[in-house]
């Protein structure tokens, strides 16, 4: 058997398997399992290496032939696979508590493959082709059925379809480069079209306009899934490129412009969470500014950078889920998201509101929250380049902040004499104080996911070393 | 002889993305897509085998036919989502500009990726147009159409710089992907009217 035929091709089939199932809970419980399974197998299976078991010996082969194109999960991309389905497992098992797991897991899985084999497809350009497949696979699971395409979900498409041809072309110029790296005009205008089509691809400012709308718009949970997975897809993606091409890595420029890039995203959306009245746009700003620090932990370079730049997934991750955990359940017992609709809810949905209001303080960097340790550290490596970039950075992490401390406000606007009453189900109940939890440990022990950041940024052959 | 096929493909898809640009009604949006295929596939094949040519033809054709049917499933009144000016002159005018600026990219263009220029400009102008599209219109049927006559401009470009089976394949299917993503928010529509 081969490793994409493993990671790639079999959740594809399970993926296509499971929508013929329509029990919520056997869904999750069938796509936990085999993700867990992935998960254990990318930690512990080695790939190349005979395996034998007695008299049965059995390898796991790094590639896999396509249409005279390959597919190859080396042993260096083990870590990344397991790091990908293991939240994948968060996401799906949390599905049921809010009753998307049918259309979430099935579809879910699908595009969690597809973007594997993105990763795993060589040439890796064609890596914006799968993409592609895998935004248009999202399409039926971010629109409501029965409810006409919003602007949100209309310019998804298009600026994720836009970023392809960008790519594409970009790789045959890239390939131009490489064998003349000495044509300066051919290394701008690839720059130029890498650039725009990451650009497009990551949601870069100015291109964002759809983020905060879809997340106004859609199912709060299955937008908070897909604005996970495919800017931690892209990034990866965009880190091979980084990693791929030694006159890219090396342009004197880059640096500089990602930063300008990063602050741009992290001091826009930051200033403008902290103006939104609905709580569905908030959350969009702040996976715009996540983006942002990602890129701003690259333009720090080096395996410092990198070991940042993985320092972020996992809060990000537990944030995510909990704040799209805690919308989607406000969502459905409430008029709507808006600030005013939402007044004195503290009282009556406790667990909900405080896990909105905690993972919003982690995404903003709160000390002693799980957000902390990577923004404390991104901070610092910042301000050993410029001051001015961190205050800059700081203010946008302020209007993260002052919009949690506003959504607080709001939560706690109870009518005197108003009682305290739980109305989650002992479920949501559960999952909620998992997430404050793993949020609070994972701000006092960092030191926990430390194996993990040391492992990762050795997939990046250049990068991480 | 070839070339003047050449410029006649160019002329096809000349009209045909203006004439998308224009209409108001879907059973012409979805003829014009389709005969804008034609002169896709004949722009394809002066660097693609014909057969290779012929499968793209054949997947946006597939698209149109997708797209038709479930337009004429919802049978629903067109609803005009516009973002810009709608008037037919403002239309012409803007379609003018963007050929003229495609003509006088393609000039460069065509040497610069060592392709004659009607194709260079073939495939220029349909991505302005379809661009163009996108930029008027916030109905997703527009945009779809617009998607797909963008992704027809860039293969047509793309052909000349790569021959790779595999691209080709998933172009196809992001191709018929964007069809039934159409479709599906035609659908969605008529869930809501009913």
């Amino acid at each position: 058997m081969s490793a994409p035929f493993l990671w790639i091709f079999l959740p594809l089939i399970l993926a296509g398997l499971l929508m013929f199932l329509h029990n919520q809970k056997v869904i999750a419980l069938i796509a936990c399992i085999f993700t867990f399974v992935l998960t254990l197998a990318a930690w512990l299976l080695p790939i190349d290496t005979v395996l034998t078991i007695g008299t049965w010996s059995f390898k796991l082969t790094s590639s896999y032939e396509i249409l005279g194109r390959h597919l190859v999960l080396a042993s260096a991309d083990q870590s990344l696979l397991a790091l990908i389905y293991g939240s994948a497992i968060v996401w799906f098992a949390v599905a049921p508590a809010i009753k998307t797991a049918r259309r979430l897991i099935s579809l879910g899985l699908a595009i969690t493959a597809l973007l594997v084999a993105a990763l795993a497809v060589e040439p890796f350009l064609y890596a914006a082709l799968l993409i592609e497949m895998a935004v248009l696979i999202s399409i039926p699971l971010l629109s409501a059925p029965g409810q006409r395409p919003g602007k949100g979900l209309v310019r998804f498409l298009i600026f994720q379809t836009l970023a392809m041809p960008f790519i594409l072309f970009s790789g045959w110029l890239l390939a131009g480069v490489e064998a003349n790296p000495g044509d300066l005009g051919l290394v701008q205008q690839a720059a130029i079209l890498i650039g725009l089509g990451f650009s497009f691809l990551l949601a870069v400012f100015p291109f964002y306009s759809w983020i905060p709308l879809l997340t106004e718009e859609s199912s709060p949970y299955t937008v908070g899934f897909i604005l996970w997975m495919f800017p931690t897809v892209t990034l990866f993606f965009g880190l091979g490129f980084l990693d791929h091409y030694t006159w890219l890595r090396d342009a004197p420029t880059l640096g500089r412009v990602l930063t300008t890039v990063g602050l741009l995203m992290v001091v826009s959306s930051g200033l403008l969470a902290a103006f939104q009245r609905h709580l569905g746009r908030i959350m969009g700003y702040a996976v715009i500014m996540e983006t942002g620090f990602s890129i701003l932990t690259l333009s720090l370079g080096g395996t410092v950078g990198l070991k940042i730049f993985f320092m972020f997934f996992i809060p990000r991750t537990l944030s995510l889920v909990v704040w799209a955990l805690a919308l989607s359940i406000l969502r459905k017992h409430s008029p709507s998201l808006i600030l005013n609709d939402l007044k004195g809810l503290g009282r009556t949905w406790p667990y909900a509101t405080s896990g909105l209001v905690l993972a919003n303080l982690a995404l903003a960097g709160m000390p002693l929250l799980a957000g902390f340790p990577p923004h404390q550290a991104i901070w610092e490596g910042l301000a050993s380049k410029s001051i001015s970039v961190v205050i800059w950075v700081l203010i946008g992490n302020l209007g993260l902040f002052f919009s949690a401390i506003r959504v607080m406000l709001t939560f706690a606007a109870a009518p005197e004499g108003a009682n305290w009453e739980s109305h989650e189900t002992g479920a949501q109940r559960i999952l909620l104080s998992i997430g404050f939890v793993a949020l609070l440990l994972l701000g006092l022990f960092p030191q926990w996911v430390l194996p993990l950041w040391t492992k990762l940024p050795t997939i990046f052959t250049h990068l991480g070393q | 002889m070839f070339t003047i096929i050449n410029w006649i493909a160019l002329f096809i898809a000349l009209v045909t993305s203006v004439g998308l640009l224009l209409q108001r009604d879907w059973r012409w949006g979805i003829g014009l897509l389709a005969i804008q295929y034609l002169s896709l596939f004949w722009l394809v094949q002066t660097h693609w085998p014909v057969s290779m040519a012929a499968a793209k033809m054949v997947t946006g054709w597939m698209a149109c036919v997708v797209l038709g049917m479930a337009k004429l499933n919802t049978d629903l009144t067109e609803e005009t989502v516009a973002s810009w000016p709608q008037g037919r002159l403002f239309r012409l005018f803007t379609a003018g500009i963007i050929m003229a600026a495609t003509f006088a990219l393609s000039l460069r263009a065509s040497s610069w990726l060592g392709l004659s220029l009607p194709i260079a400009w073939g495939s220029l102008l349909l991505v302005g147009m379809g661009l163009l599209q996108l930029g008027i219109s916030a109905e997703p049927f527009r945009v779809v159409l617009g998607l797909l006559t963008v992704l027809a401009g860039f293969e047509i470009l793309y052909a000349g710089v790569e021959s790779s089976t595999l691209v080709a394949a998933l172009l196809s299917a992001v191709n018929l992907g964007l069809a039934l993503t159409g479709a599906y928010f035609l659908n969605m529509r008529r869930e809501e009217k009913e």
